[in-house]
């Protein structure tokens, strides 16, 4: 390999300087459409202790399906106001508030479609690879026929599915290890 | 079965998620293996951050205050390609680290080190068409930490890449060439011995400031396409 890549390093505890004065917590400005959705990640370690430095990303597509990338040659609105990128630092609660809206479907290579998801990167101190993961929405019909959560043995299905509070707020545990172990994909 | 579109690490480039000596690492590591997913239309993009608009001193950290700060201004510069040696235009390059006494402007370092408040050490940049980035900013300092007794972590500066896609997404730390401490730095030695090099920069003559400063040079390498697959 004549271009080798670049090992990963962990963001360690004192990114914020950089990274989060420009963090994007509230990903859907009011002109973007779709259901508005107020969501919490929150993280835990494998002895299941909060982790008040870490950070959160989001990938996710708009509310029509489309993801604001070249990448997406599909037919489909583009809101202008929606890149679908979020990030925000957790808070002394091992959490992180995003507001967001509700992403649409999008399909699977091998054909049928996913059902909506979004991608999330989890980064702290001690962990020294970007850990990649995603969230679905809990009674969402299309969760059946996933082709992701297939690939998933169903005891630890719900550790991928967000859950609607009383308040409505969307949440979902992320542990990085112990009993509760959030599945984690290799990308 | 459909190819990925983003090649996939061999082993032996990354740490493992485990590094022991790394302190940690433990208790923030997954226990079961990460499931391959291939890769989806959700995996190949990913954020530009495209409509971010840079001022213009956020890639010289010596002048984002009303003072210079003090320490050894150097030039860090390179460039931004993937494995396959192409560019990645426009990449958007986000660092931070600590002042030249080796204390990060954050209220959770305690270090027993001066603040320099004409330092805060963050700073962003696009890469230009051909991946080439350049900050100009002041030499971090060693500092130690409580990992183990009598720990000092080396210079570094910390990076943080998109590239084109969620799969691509990278963070990392430059440290400088030949530090003594590199030898006995847990984080650094985590990286597959192979590889660990890869995150030093060199210093680089020709691009040094007369009178003005040095110079280091750093390229972060990005995971590339697969090869297009004959129709």
């Amino acid at each position: 390999m004549s271009h080798p890549l670049t090992p990963s390093q962990t963001i360690g505890p004192f990114y914020w300087g950089t990274l989060v004065n420009t963090y994007r917590a509230d990903m859907a400005p009011p002109d973007v459409a779709g259901e508005r959705i107020e969501l919490v990640l929150s993280l835990f370690d494998g002895q299941g202790a909060l982790v008040p430095d870490g950070l959160f990303e989001i990938w996710q597509a708009n509310s029509h399906g489309r993801y604001n990338h070249p990448d997406d040659r599909r037919n489909l609105p583009l809101d202008t106001g929606f890149e679908g990128f979020g990030r925000a630092s957790t808070d002394a609660k091992g959490e992180s508030h995003f507001t967001t809206v509700r992403p649409g479907r999008v399909p699977w290579p091998a054909g049928g479609m996913q059902a909506a998801n979004i991608n999330l990167s989890i980064f702290a101190r001690g962990v020294l690879n970007r850990l990649a993961t995603r969230l679905y929405f809990d009674g969402d019909p299309a969760l059946a026929e996933d082709p992701v959560l297939k690939l998933v043995e169903p005891a630890r299905r719900a550790t991928l599915i967000a859950k609607r509070d009383a308040a409505g707020v969307w949440r979902l545990p992320i542990h990085i290890g112990g009993a509760h172990e959030t599945v984690f994909f290799d990308v | 079965m459909t190819q990925d579109t983003y090649q996939r690490p061999a082993p032996g480039q990354h740490p493992a998620n485990l590094s022991p000596e790394y302190k940690s690492t433990p208790l923030r590591s997954p226990g079961k293996p990460a499931i391959v997913l291939p890769q989806s239309l959700s995996e190949i993009t990913g954020p530009s951050l495209a409509t971010d608009h840079l001022g213009a001193l956020e890639s010289d950290l010596t002048r984002q205050r009303s003072g210079e700060p003090l320490g050894e201004r150097i030039v860090v510069h390179g460039r931004i390609l993937d494995e396959n040696g192409k560019p990645v235009p426009q990449a958007m390059v986000e660092i931070w680290q600590c002042n030249a006494a080796g204390r990060y402007h954050h209220p959770g370092d305690q270090h027993d080190a001066p603040l320099d408040p004409n330092f805060t050490g963050g700073g962003r940049v696009r890469a230009d068409g051909e991946g080439k980035y350049e900050f100009i900013t002041i030499k971090p300092g060693a500092y130690p930490w409580k990992n183990h007794h009598n720990a000092w972590r080396p210079a570094h500066i910390h990076f943080s890449l998109f590239g084109p896609a969620f799969a691509t997404r990278l963070i990392t730390q430059m440290y400088f060439p030949d530090d003594p401490l590199l030898a006995y730095d847990p984080i650094y030695n985590s990286v597959p011995a192979g590889a660990r090099k890869r995150l030093q920069a060199s210093f680089d003559m020709e691009t040094t400031r007369p009178e003005w400063a040095l110079a280091y040079k750093f390229d972060v390498v990005l995971r590339g396409r697969n090869a297009t697959p004959m129709e």
